[in-house]
């Protein structure tokens, strides 16, 4: 038998978390080292599995199956294609990079690195799994993680108010889009929740435009989909750290990948039908959010919007139903999971320290925090699609895409271009916050601020190196994505 | 009485179980007797491994799944699944009570929690409606007596008074309903009224049927007959709390399932429209008078409300699927209901106050409590990995199988409304600061025992349902 890479990988911080409960309660810097240790198996296999898939033969691999449910046709299916690996390595580097920049954590650290890890746990599982029951069980996981970590180490003032919304809306959507996986699985006849044999299963072109909506949708509001997306820039404003780093990393990223799993790949009448209307949402997320982060004065909630507009490129890459595009949404979810776990780690640090959000009080922190600045601009270099940067690769694949989806409707080059002008947008507002936060006059008060932390240092190298190293040879990231596209073009009558 | 009335001893291996437990309750009333004052403390423990061992019995020893005397009673797999469900709650609910200080020196109370288990047992097989009748009422009023057990205590006489006239009243109806029935058929059998019924008129037949569905539905909480469960769920020592919101219920929903199945099979079409009616007025109703409630007990009386109201979702599908998804979703319902009364009785014995407040910090003061009780919610909630979501999903497939997708997306709905006031309470157990907080938080070695089981079972249940759902699912296949 084959080592069970994708199984440690996904029980790894697992098995942390509860080691770590276990400990007594009173200890302060043992669960933090079992946290990390646990993270960084995780991310060391995951790399692994990125470096050694077989581009050549694309499909499922590393995969593994034993019965679950048996008797409804549901098994522990793991397995991932190129996009699969791509993004299974894009949440080993962000849980890790969240357990170091949480060391500073003091309140209770043994629950909040046993419920990070089980966040994480959550999220490898909704990427690695090939059985929609599964699927969906560890889709769900992360929320009551997430409940408990924002409501005790949240931002005071929106912390209830923050977690509950987050909660609730995120719930909603996925049991909407649990309905529809229900309705596929009786529909098909086939006995099983396994995603890759349900693929170009037998369902009528009528079913598919009754339930591609309700599945896309829902599993779209953890994407921030426009217009349920209020809940991302709220609940990021009071999750902690490290928590919305991972939120805004890769937790989007589940929600957009499972939607393009479940909703396009299994109901690709469906989505041929919609997508030319869906994708004007998307084009709001962008227009609309990148607007709001431009006047918006708030540290925090400028990320959280720039987040939104950026899951809309994604979410319009997946809609333009081509090589291209999808190539460009992977590669999007990759650049911009690490661009906002960067920027949302970098706001923290300025505010663990500065106690302020607002950017028009902030200043010249480029003196004392010199860590975060380069951070900060390096990733809002890759955010605004600066060559040289992953970001742009995955921007110019998504338009590119879209240009040439006129044939789904006429619309679509329009889409790109309207988009495109808009992502513009996102060159002003960071600039305008490296402006005000980073350069200009410094407080006085500021001059004695306490330096950034060796770990939180060494986290934001290791993030700024992927945007870099993968803007440099693109390659490293495309051609693995690639690979994954390929095997799932055809369901949708691509070559 | 229908059938061959002869005398047939392989007939006591169909109701082993009854007979055990009959035993056990003689053993532990005489120990009552010859026991210190001191030492009755022991009773909770010898009634909780007698219940285990005809647990073991029941398990191992292979019931005849024919029925025994002359049809009244049949031992198939749903019975034997829910027998074993409620001997399972009240080993857990005798336990309990042992940590309960007012119930410490008692061993009529032990007595009489057996007897309240003969009687479920009795309804998960009735199959004649004297039978049932003689085992809801064995059931009832040994659950009245349980919930006034208090007498002193004006809160437990009250709910004890209130849910004996409301189970009164609508025991009288059901019994109207029965001898209707008996008036159409002329047997007691539920094959030959459900033949009998085939030919009656049909508001006649539906009336016979309502009135019986009003003793039932007394039993698992439905609305209308949800309106004593606030009050006898307050009053009720909170032991007591546990076993009627999960054994009683449990043995409502056995009898339900029966009865519609093989006593108005000619009603079906009927039965299933008003069941999902009744389920969605029952959880959303439920679910949304339970989001105001600052006492924990009445908070979990609304939510166990709601929780009938998803369990109703599985009795509607009316399949294989969806009985087994019942079954399943009550063992579930079980042990996570008796983990969140556990945590309620000690913080109750320590500050003698049943408010939300009373939980504030008690993740800080005792990580052990505080995770129970918060795994406790969010299995209620229908939070993954746990037990509760595994058991909703299995409701919710159910019913699509079935075609019931309306009922699907208002059990969807309930669900966030649900979520809304489990998480409030996690939200004061987990992040709320409280002034004791630093002050130790004894767990006597039951009910560490108890929490313990039940916590691990709420995980199992959840991440390796398959032993189990694959079990009640094979015996429900033998219904259809």
């Amino acid at each position: 038998m084959e080592f069970p890479f994708l199984s440690v990988i996904i029980f790894a911080p697992a098995v942390a978390a509860v080691l770590i409960l276990l400990l007594p309660k009173d200890r302060q810097t043992e669960p933090k080292v079992l946290a990390a240790a646990g993270a960084f198996i995780s991310l060391a296999l995951a790399l692994w599995v990125f470096m050694t898939y077989d581009r050549g033969a694309g499909g499922y691999q590393f995969q593994e199956q034993a019965p679950w449910l048996p008797m409804i046709g549901s098994s522990y299916h793991v397995g991932v294609n190129g996009m699969g690996a791509t993004l299974v390595l894009l949440n080993g580097i962000l849980l890790f990079s969240a357990v170091l920049i949480s060391w500073g954590i003091e309140e209770r650290p043994r629950d909040f690195f046993a419920l990070l890890l089980l966040m994480g746990v959550g999220v490898f599982g909704a990427f690695a799994l090939l059985d929609l029951f599964l699927l969906v069980l560890f889709y769900e996981l992360v929320l009551f993680p997430i409940y408990l970590l924002i409501v005790n180490w949240g931002w005071k003032p929106l912390r209830e108010y923050g977690a509950m919304k987050l909660t609730l809306y995120l719930l909603l959507g996925s049991l909407v889009a649990v309905v529809g996986i229900l309705a596929i699985y009786f529909t098909s006849g086939l006995r099983t929740f396994d995603l890759v044999a349900l693929e170009g299963g037998p369902f009528s072109t009528t079913f598919q435009r009754i339930w591609f909506l309700p599945i896309f949708l829902g599993f779209g509001v953890l994407a921030s989909i426009w217009p349920f997306y209020s809940w991302s820039p709220d609940g990021y404003a009071a999750a902690p750290t490290g928590v919305s780093m991972l939120h805004a990393g890769v937790l989007k990223n589940v929600g957009a990948f499972t939607a393009f799993r479940v909703a396009v790949l299994l109901l690709p009448e469906g989505a041929r039908f919609w997508m030319p209307y869906v994708v004007f949402l998307m084009v709001a997320n962008v227009l609309y959010a990148t607007f709001v982060a431009l006047t918006h004065d708030d540290f925090k909630y400028i990320i959280g919007f720039a987040s939104v507009a950026h899951m809309g490129i994604v979410l319009m890459g997946f809609a333009a139903l081509n090589r291209d595009g999808w190539n460009g949404a992977v590669t999007q979810m990759f650049a911009h999971g690490i661009i906002a776990a960067m920027s949302f780690a970098i706001v923290g640090m300025v505010y663990d320290r500065t106690h302020i959000r607002d950017i028009h009080q902030l200043g010249g922190l480029v003196k004392v925090l010199p860590q975060p600045a380069i951070g900060f601009i390096v990733a809002g270099l890759a955010s605004m699609g600066m060559p040289g940067f992953l970001g742009f690769i995955a921007e110019v694949q998504v338009f590119l895409g879209l240009w040439r989806a006129a044939s789904l409707a006429w619309w679509y080059p329009l889409v790109a271009i309207v988009s495109a002008v808009g992502i513009l947008g996102t060159a002003a507002y960071i600039l305008r916050v490296v402006q005000k936060v980073f350069f200009g006059e410094m407080k006085p008060a500021y001059a004695d601020l306490p330096r950034v932390r060796v770990l939180d240092s060494v986290a934001l190298v290791m993030m700024s190196a992927v945007l870099i190293v993968g803007g440099l040879f693109p390659t490293l990231v495309t051609r693995v994505v690639q690979a994954g596209v390929q095997s799932v073009l055809a369901l949708v009558g691509g070559a | 009485m229908g059938g061959s009335t002869g005398f047939d001893a392989s007939g006591l291996l169909t109701i082993l179980p009854e007979l055990l437990l009959l035993l056990l309750a003689a053993v532990v009333l005489g120990a009552d007797l010859a026991l210190s004052a001191e030492r009755k403390r022991s009773l909770g423990v010898i009634t909780a491994l007698g219940l285990l061992v005809i647990f073991g019995v029941v398990l191992v020893v292979p019931a005849p799944t024919d029925p025994a005397f002359g049809g009244m009673v049949r031992a198939d797999g749903v019975a034997q699944v829910f027998r074993l469900t409620f001997l399972l709650g009240g080993a857990l609910v005798a336990l309990l009570s042992m940590d309960f200080e007012p119930m410490q020196q008692d061993g009529t109370y032990y007595g009489v929690l057996l007897f309240s288990l003969i009687g479920m047992c009795l309804m998960a097989a009735a199959e004649n409606m004297v039978l049932l009748y003689v085992a809801m009422e064995l059931t009832g009023i040994s659950a009245y007596v349980l919930v006034g057990y208090l007498r002193n205590q004006p809160l437990s006489a009250e709910g004890g008074v209130k849910y004996f006239l409301f189970g009164a009243f609508c025991s009288a109806v059901m019994l109207y309903g029965l001898s209707l029935l008996y008036g159409l058929a002329g047997s007691t059998g539920y094959a030959a009224v459900a033949t009998a019924l085939t030919r009656t008129p049909f508001s006649l037949a539906m009336v016979a049927f309502l009135m019986v569905l009003v003793g039932l539905g007394f039993k698992v909480a439905m609305v209308p007959m949800h309106a004593w469960a606030p009050d006898a769920y307050q009053g009720a020592p909170t032991p007591i709390t546990a076993f009627i919101s999960v054994a009683s219920k449990a043995a409502g929903f056995a009898a339900l399932l029966r009865v519609l199945q093989f006593l108005f099979p000619a009603l079906s079409a009927e039965w299933i429209a008003l069941i999902v009616a009744i389920s969605m007025v029952t959880m959303t109703l439920g679910n949304l008078s339970a989001i105001p409630q600052r006492n924990i007990k009445r908070m979990l009386a609304y939510s166990s409300i709601a929780q009938a109201g998803y369990i109703m979702i599985g009795v509607a599908a009316a399949s294989p699927f969806g009985v087994a998804a019942t079954a399943f979703y009550l063992i579930v319902y079980t042990v996570t209901n008796v983990a969140a009364f556990g945590v309620v009785v000690l913080i109750s014995n320590l500050t003698g106050s049943e408010d939300l407040d009373a939980f504030a910090g008690l993740s800080r003061r005792s990580p052990f409590l505080g995770w129970a009780l918060l795994l406790a919610l969010f299995s209620l909630g229908g939070v993954p990995p746990f037990g509760g979501f595994v058991g909703k999903l299995l409701l919710f497939a159910a019913a699509v199988q079935s075609g019931l997708v309306a009922l699907v997306v208002v059990g969807v709905l309930n669900v966030i409304v649900g979520l809304y006031y489990y998480l409030n309470v996690a939200k004061i157990v987990f992040e709320r600061r409280s002034e004791q907080e630093d002050e130790p938080l004894p767990v006597p070695v039951p009910s560490r025992w108890v929490l313990g089981f039940t916590m691990a079972a709420i995980v199992l249940l959840g991440i390796l349902a398959a032993p189990v759902f694959n079990w009640v699912l094979q015996a429900s296949a033998a219904w259809f």
